[in-house]
C-alpha cells in the first residue's frame, strides 16, 4: 500500500529526514516511536502534504501513485488520513458542516453520490456512540472550546467517518487520561481491516498496550534505527531511548 | 506561505459581476452645483416650498463647511462642479403609473442584477422600490402593502402625497448640517425610498430598495426615511451595484430611521457598489450617513450591513437610544480587497435608561485593502443602567493588507456597563491544512473559514440576503445540516 525509499526532507534550512525506508502493507498496523526532534511529525507532515515541509530526496509510492505529486487535498480524497497531535480550532464553522463537506468532497472524489443531511446524520450519530460523544459536540464549531481529549476524540470521529485507506495517528494519545486514551483506541480498532493500514506516532508504549501493532521502527536523526515487533516497544520502555544511539552502528533491521 | 496567500486572494477578488452598462437615454441638468441647481432639482420634482427651503438651507450651510479629516480614509479633492446632480431615464419624466409602463431597458438591468421587477417574478414576500440614478423607477407590492395601511414609495412620491409626514420626520435624526455629506445630500438628493407603517402594524413583507448607478459623471445622493409608528415593525432591505468606470463616482446618501414606542426596525444593506480595478482606479466614493433614532419606550433598531463594494467606504450607521428600554444592534461585515478602504463602524448614543447595545463587527481585509474600524459609545448622563457590549474582529488574509480599531467610549454614569472586545487574526497555514487534509479544496476550505469568521453577522441577515452575501464572499453556504 505504501512504499518509502530513502525519503529526505527539511523544515525550512533544517534537514530532518535523512533516508527513511518504509514498507506498509494493507492490513498493517506500524508504530513508529523516537524522542523528541527524531522527525516523526516530520515524516506524518511530509505524508499528508503539509506545505511547511520540502522534500529533498526520495519517493513515496501509495497504491501505485506518487503520493508526493498528489496536492493534500487529493492525498485525503485518496483515502490518506492524518490525526493531528494538536487539532484546530474553526471558529464558526459547525463540526457537523466541515465533517459532511469532508465526506462529500471524498465521496465525490470516488465517483459515489453525495449524502444528503438526513443519511450523513444518521452515519454520524451512529460513530458518535462509538466514540462515546455527545452529540451536542456536532452543533459546535470545529474544537473550539473543546478540552484536549475532546480534540482527539473528534480527530479519530473525523477518521471513523472518512474510513481512510492508510491511517496516520500523530500523537494521538499525548494528552489523554486512561479512559478517553480507551474510547479513542476503540475507535481506532474498530477501522482495522485487511484493507486499512495504520501508522501510529506516538512516544510512548502505553498507546501500543490497547492497539497492538504489527510491527514497531524506532527514529532518531531522521532514520529508521530499528525496526522489530511488538517487543521492541517493551524494550524501549524499559531502556528509553538512549540505547538507539548504539543502535545506530548496529544497522537497520528490515521488518 | 506565498501560494496560500496567493490562493486567499485569488478567491476574494471575484469578479465584479454587475459592472455592465445600459444605455437609455437620460435626462440630465448640467454640471455643477449651485443655488439654482437646487431650485432646478426642486423644480423638476415640483416640490412644495418648505421643502425648497429646506434644501436652501442646506446648500447655505454646506458652502461653509469643509469635507471630514478624521477618518483614515485618503482620496483626492472632490472637484463639486464636475457632477451632474440630477440625472433621470428619460421615459420617466412623467413617472410609470404602472410596471408596464416602465421602459423594457430597466426593467431588464434590474433582471440582469437578479431583481426582476414583475410582482408575478419576484420572489414572494419581497416588495422592491428600484432607485435608478436620480429617481425611483418602480415600485412593487403598493397596493398590497397600502391595505394594510403601509406606505411604501419612492421619495418623491411621498413628498407629493404625504408631505405632512415628510415635513413631520425629514432631517429630524440627521439635520442638515450635521456633516459634510449629509448637508450636501440634503441640499441636492433626487430621490430614495419612503416608508411609513402605521401603528400596530406588522409588514407582512420585507420591504427593500435596490440602487443602481448608471449614467457617468453622476453622483448619487439618495433620501430614505422610514418610520416605523408605535408597536410597528419592519425589515427593510438596501441592494446596490453600478457599472465599471475608470472615474470615480461620489454616492452621499442619508438614511433616516424613527422608531416610535415599541416599534421595531431591521434595516439590512449588502453593498456592493463597483469597487474599482485590482489597481484602484475607478470604484464608487460611499460616504453615507445612516441613523436611526429610538424615539419611544422600548423601541429597536437593528443594522446590519455587508460591505463588499467601493473604492472607498466611510459609513456609520448609529442609533441615538432615547426612549428608555430602547435597543439598538449594528452588525458588520466589511470586505477590503486590492486598493479599498473602508473606515466604518456605528456610533450608539444611549440617552434613555436600561437602554441596550450590541455591536459585532468583523472586518476582512485582502491584498492592499485598508481597514477601520471607528466606534463611538456613549453613555449620556440620563443613561441610567445602560448597557453596551462591542466586539470587533479583523481577519486578515495575505501580509500587505492592513485593518485597524478605534473604539470611542464616553461614559458619564457610573450605573452604565460598556464592554470591548476586539480580535485580529490571520487565515492560518494550519486551519487550510486541516480543511485540506480532510479533503476540502483550498477554495472551499477558505470559504469555509471566511464563512464561520462572518458568521455571527450572516445569521443577522433575511435569508435570500444572507445568500446573497455569502456568495459575495464567495463563500458556500453552512448550516446545510442541523
Amino acid at each position: 500500500m505504501l512504499s518509502i525509499k530513502n525519503l529526505q526532507a527539511s523544515v525550512g534550512d533544517k534537514a530532518i529526514l535523512k533516508g527513511i525506508n518504509l514498507e506498509v502493507k494493507a492490513g498493517e498496523v506500524h508504530a513508529i516511536m523516537g524522542p523528541n526532534g527524531s522527525g516523526k511529525s516530520t515524516l506524518s507532515n511530509v505524508l499528508a502534504g503539509r506545505e511547511n515541509t520540502t522534500v529533498t530526496g526520495g519517493s513515496v509510492t501509495y497504491q501505485g501513485k506518487d503520493l508526493l505529486a498528489l496536492a493534500v487535498e487529493e492525498r485525503a480524497r485518496e483515502g490518506v488520513f492524518l490525526a493531528f497531535q494538536y487539532p484546530v480550532e474553526i471558529p464558526g464553522v459547525g463540526n457537523v458542516y466541515l465533517l459532511k463537506a469532508a465526506l462529500n468532497a471524498q465521496r465525490k472524489h470516488r465517483g459515489l453520490p453525495e449524502l444528503d443531511a438526513m443519511d450523513f446524520l444518521a452515519l454520524v450519530k451512529d460513530k458518535m456512540k462509538l466514540m462515546e460523544m455527545n452529540e451536542s459536540m456536532l452543533y459546535r464549531a470545529v474544537n473550539e472550546g473543546f478540552s484536549g481529549g475532546e480534540k482527539k476524540r473528534n480527530e479519530i470521529l473525523q477518521m471513523v467517518v472518512l474510513e481512510p485507506s492508510l491511517a496516520i495517528l500523530d500523537e494521538t494519545d499525548s494528552g489523554l487520561d486512561i479512559d478517553a486514551l480507551k474510547v479513542v483506541s476503540h475507535g481506532v480498532n474498530s477501522l482495522r481491516s485487511p484493507e486499512r493500514a495504520m501508522i501510529l506516532v506516538t512516544h510512548y508504549q502505553r498507546l501500543l498496550d490497547y492497539i497492538k501493532p504489527d510491527f514497531v521502527h524506532v527514529l532518531s536523526d531522521g532514520r529508521i534505527q530499528r525496526s522489530g515487533g511488538p517487543e521492541l516497544a517493551l524494550e524501549l520502555e524499559r531502556e528509553g531511548y538512549a540505547w538507539v544511539g548504539d543502535a545506530k552502528n548496529a544497522g537497520v533491521v528490515a521488518p | 506561505m506565498n501560494s496560500i496567500t496567493d490562493t486567499l486572494e485569488g478567491l476574494i477578488s471575484l469578479e465584479y459581476r454587475h459592472g455592465f452598462e445600459t444605455s437609455i437615454e437620460a435626462d440630465e441638468i448640467p454640471k455643477g452645483l449651485s443655488e439654482d441647481t437646487v431650485r432646478l432639482i426642486s423644480a423638476r420634482k415640483n416640490e412644495p416650498e418648505f421643502l425648497l427651503e429646506w434644501r436652501l438651507e442646506a446648500y447655505r450651510r454646506w458652502l461653509k463647511m469643509t469635507p471630514p479629516t478624521w477618518s483614515s480614509v485618503h482620496y483626492p479633492p472632490i472637484d463639486y462642479q464636475d457632477i451632474i446632480y440630477y440625472s433621470a431615464p428619460k421615459s420617466q419624466k412623467d413617472g410609470p403609473k404602472s410596471l408596464d409602463e416602465v421602459d423594457p431597458e430597466l426593467l431588464k438591468t434590474y433582471e440582469k442584477l437578479g431583481i426582476p421587477l414583475h410582482e408575478r417574478a419576484i420572489l414572494a414576500g419581497v416588495a422592491v422600490d428600484a432607485v435608478f440614478d436620480s429617481v425611483s423607477v418602480a415600485t412593487t407590492f403598493k397596493d398590497k402593502l397600502a391595505e394594510v395601511g403601509i406606505i411604501f414609495c419612492s421619495f418623491s412620491e411621498a413628498v407629493q402625497h404625504h408631505p405632512e409626514l415628510v415635513k413631520q420626520y425629514l432631517g429630524t435624526v440627521v439635520p442638515v448640517q450635521d456633516n459634510f455629506y449629509a448637508a450636501l445630500n440634503s441640499a441636492v438628493f433626487s430621490d430614495g425610498s419612503f416608508v411609513y407603517i402605521p401603528p400596530g402594524v406588522r409588514c407582512p413583507m420585507e420591504l427593500s430598495t435596490y440602487f443602481r448607478i448608471n449614467a457617468k459623471n453622476t453622483g448619487q445622493f439618495e433620501r430614505t426615511l422610514i418610520i416605523a409608528d408605535r408597536g410597528a415593525s419592519v425589515s427593510y432591505l438596501e441592494g446596490c451595484t453600478a457599472p465599471m468606470r475608470d472615474e470615480n463616482q461620489l454616492h452621499a446618501a442619508v438614511v433616516e430611521l424613527v422608531a416610535l414606542e415599541d416599534a421595531k426596525i431591521k434595516y439590512s444593506t449588502v453593498q456592493n457598489w463597483y469597487p474599482g480595478d485590482k489597481d484602484g482606479r475607478g470604484g464608487i466614493y460611499n460616504f453615507v450617513t445612516k441613523r436611526g433614532d429610538c424615539r419611544g419606550a422600548r423601541s429597536h433598531i437593528s443594522w446590519t450591513q455587508v460591505e463588499t463594494g467601493s473604492a472607498i467606504t466611510w459609513k456609520y450607521p448609529s442609533v441615538i437610544l432615547r426612549g428608555e428600554e430602547s435597543v439598538g444592534e449594528f452588525y458588520s461585515v466589511a470586505l477590503t480587497n486590492h486598493r479599498q478602504q473602508a473606515d466604518t463602524g456605528t456610533k450608539m448614543i444611549h440617552i434613555g435608561k436600561n437602554t441596550r447595545s450590541t455591536i459585532v463587527s468583523k472586518g476582512i481585509s485582502a491584498g492592499f485593502g485598508q481597514q477601520a474600524y471607528r466606534g463611538l459609545v456613549r453613555m449620556a448622563r440620563s443613561a441610567t443602567g445602560a448597557r453596551n457590549h462591542t466586539q470587533c474582529d479583523s481577519l486578515l488574509l495575505g501580509d500587505r493588507c492592513q485593518a485597524h480599531t478605534f473604539p470611542y467610549i464616553e461614559v458619564k454614569n457610573n450605573t452604565a456597563t460598556v464592554e470591548h472586545e476586539a480580535s485580529t487574526s490571520r487565515i492560518g497555514e494550519d486551519q487550510l491544512f486541516f480543511c485540506r487534509q480532510r479533503g476540502l479544496s483550498a477554495e472551499d476550505a477558505v470559504s469555509m473559514i471566511v464563512n464561520g469568521f462572518c458568521k455571527e453577522v450572516f445569521k443577522e441577515l433575511p435569508m435570500e440576503f444572507a445568500v446573497e452575501a455569502q456568495k459575495l464572499l464567495g463563500v458556500s453556504l453552512e448550516g446545510s445540516v442541523g
